[in-house]
């Protein structure tokens, strides 16, 4: 395990607000895109010299296109709440990390051109210029915010924090100051078809590996089908599922779930990712381009249904967001949106999760599981933000709380919940999310883990758990990362799906 | 940045991966991984052989399971796991051993 460069935070012994350290996390700034990646996404390759006019521009733009960010900022009255509700905050100290004065980064620059007091009496009302020194910090802080809403579920006017990041960074990209990582993935999904850059062949090579893998384990020949024309489902997840330990013991599982259903299904090349970076940037256009691919393969192969798997953010823009964007889901009169409801079957959810697919094999008794095979692990579940704060599954609320942890009970004896106010719509994040999983940001990732982790080790020490499952290609991955800061194994992170894939006896076996 | 072997530059970013990676050669990869804190075992270059040959195929480094499965049918089936891979190139066999093969850094949500 790599050694850590910085301090990684003791276990507070309560719950308190740490002293503020100010400028702790200063430092800690994702890689700038350059010139090829901004340009792919057709943004400016480097900071334009109008940047100040530029940005402005695109504030009032943003204001006046979305009404919420433009209440979102007039709404705020500092009361504090949110202050000690962020993950990044309670792990680094930075006083810039508490969602109130990270929005007023924005909120300053708002005053200032946008509300008469500001325009006249900026002193007295707190307005700010938009100097490159406020853009240096929107560039820092807009990028150690995950996006992850917590805040928001504290505060008493419903203010999404998520919403000014968001916008922060669409007005960093036009102006040509832009983020590596998220900028260069979203290229690699528009040139390649996924956020690892992974080509056809490769993926063909990949799942034909799988196959074998299975068939050796188990016995039962479980297929990946991949551009399978008149498939019924097509099945999207997030590459990282095609790639990387655990996300791929997920992969296995949905493959044996789909064998045991007698599923007719398929994955495609065109639409190989879930994930859909365009919303970490706050950019509809990217998030549309993104989306698009999946209604393009939808109606190329002549699918009846889409089921998605294990990625949180890609739930909340596939649940919340893809009736407008590419016209799945219900409601839609307009010829777009016409178009594929009427290939797709009405009878089903449309999109549905792969843990309601699951959890539907489980109630009507499909699936055959066998508990016994997870007698090893002592499981708790960590809620993902994007599933648990921005969508639903299932018919009732809080179905994508007790969904994913049915699943999970009904693949083995032991689970244990986390502390009651870090799960469910309270749940933290895990520190990666919103486009903060890369490695020139590992302090802030280990930083923000801080609450996750002190959760994880009060069930660690009081019942044992040694297994966290999640529904998200992000979490997986970060927390995979950031577990031996603490002192945990970096395989006690892992998928439901791979719980599933341990318990499930596929029929014919026996 | 940059490093020089021999009078010859080589170009990399800000991450330290090549960033043209026809110029790889067995050199720059003594240096990229002494970079890395890494001694350069046999173990170590079947693993960097294989990724190159992998990318050569497929211009993408192999998934995990790709690569323990190889790696574990050339040296044996007590090797072909993530955690002999670790072993072998602690930040991660993905990335690290990516870096020291010449290769494009993998990123995604892995």
């Amino acid at each position: 395990m790599a050694k850590a460069e910085f301090e990684v935070p003791s276990y507070r012994k309560l719950p308190t607000i740490p002293a503020l350290k100010e400028g702790a996390t200063a430092h800690v700034k994702p890689y700038v895109a350059d010139a090829a990646v901004q340009d792919a996404l057709g943004y400016p390759g480097e900071l334009v010299e109008d940047w100040h006019d530029k940005a402005i521009g695109r504030m009032g733009e943003l204001l006046d296109k979305y009404r919420s960010l433009r209440v979102y900022l007039d709404a705020c009255v500092h009361c504090g709440a949110c202050t000690d509700k962020c993950h990044y905050f309670l792990g680094s100290a930075d006083p810039k990390n508490m969602p109130v004065a990270r929005q007023e980064l924005m909120r300053k620059v708002y005053r200032r051109y946008f509300t008469l007091p500001g325009k006249l009496f900026p002193g007295l009302v707190g307005a700010a210029d938009l100097t490159k020194d406020v853009l240096d910090d929107w560039f820092t802080y807009f990028h150690q915010c995950s996006e992850c809403r917590r805040c928001s579920v504290f505060c008493p006017y419903g203010i999404d924090t998520a919403e000014i990041t968001m916008a922060a960074r669409e007005i960093l990209n036009t102006v040509g100051y832009g983020m590596k990582y998220t900028n260069q993935i979203l290229g690699k999904v528009l040139k390649i078809g996924n956020n690892l850059g992974l080509p056809g062949p490769a993926l063909e090579d990949t799942l034909q590996g799988l196959e074998e893998d299975i068939e050796m384990d188990t016995g039962v020949a479980v297929k990946m089908p991949l551009d399978v024309q008149g498939a019924e489902i097509l099945f999207v997840t997030p590459s990282a599922d095609f790639f990387s330990e655990p996300h791929v013991e997920s992969l296995i599982g949905y493959a044996k779930v789909f064998h045991a259903a007698g599923a007719s299904w398929t994955l495609s090349t065109h639409a190989s990712e879930a994930g859909n970076f365009g919303l970490f940037n706050g950019s509809y256009e990217q998030m549309r381009k993104v989306a698009m691919r999946i209604r393009e393969a939808a109606l190329e192969l002549g699918v009846k249904r889409i089921v998605v798997g294990e990625c949180g953010h890609a739930w909340r823009v596939i649940y919340s967001m893809w009736n407008t964007l590419i016209g799945v889901g219900a409601g839609g009169t307009d010829p777009f949106a016409i178009e594929l409801q009427k290939q797709l079957d009405p009878r089903f959810k449309q999109p549905m999760h792969i843990c309601e697919y699951t959890h539907d094999l489980i109630q009507r008794g499909v699936l055959k599981l066998d508990k016994s095979a997870n007698d090893h692990r002592v499981v708790t579940f960590h809620d993902s933000c994007n599933v648990a704060r921005a969508s639903r599954m299932g018919d009732v609320p809080g179905g994508q709380f007790t969904i994913p942890r049915d699943i999970v009970k009904a693949t083995c004896n032991n689970f244990v919940d986390m502390d009651q106010d870090t799960i469910h719509e309270k749940t933290f994040c895990c520190g990666g999310g919103g486009g903060v999983l890369t490695d020139e940001v590992l302090e802030i990732r280990v930083k923000g883990a801080l609450p996750r982790m002190e959760a994880l080790n009060k069930v660690v020490e009081n019942n044992k758990v040694n297994f966290m499952a999640t529904i998200c290609a992000i979490c997986k991955a970060q927390f995979t990362k950031v577990l031996p800061f603490y002192g945990f194994d970096m395989g006690m992170v892992g998928g439901v799906h791979q719980l599933v894939s341990d318990a499930i006896v596929l029929g014919d076996k026996e | 940045m940059s490093f020089e072997i021999n009078g010859k530059v080589y170009e990399t970013d800000e991450e330290g991966y090549l960033v043209n990676l026809s110029e790889w050669n067995e050199d720059a990869a003594k240096h990229l991984a002494v970079e890395e804190k890494i001694e350069l075992t046999d173990q170590h270059w079947e693993v960097i052989n294989f990724l190159r040959e992998y990318y050569n195929d497929y211009q993408i480094a192999p998934a995990v399971r790709v690569l323990t499965k190889a790696i574990g049918k050339k040296l044996g089936p007590e090797k072909g796991n993530s955690k002999y891979l670790y072993e072998l190139f602690p930040y991660g066999p993905a990335k690290q051993a990516c870096k020291i093969a010449g290769l494009p850094k993998p990123t995604g949500c892995i």
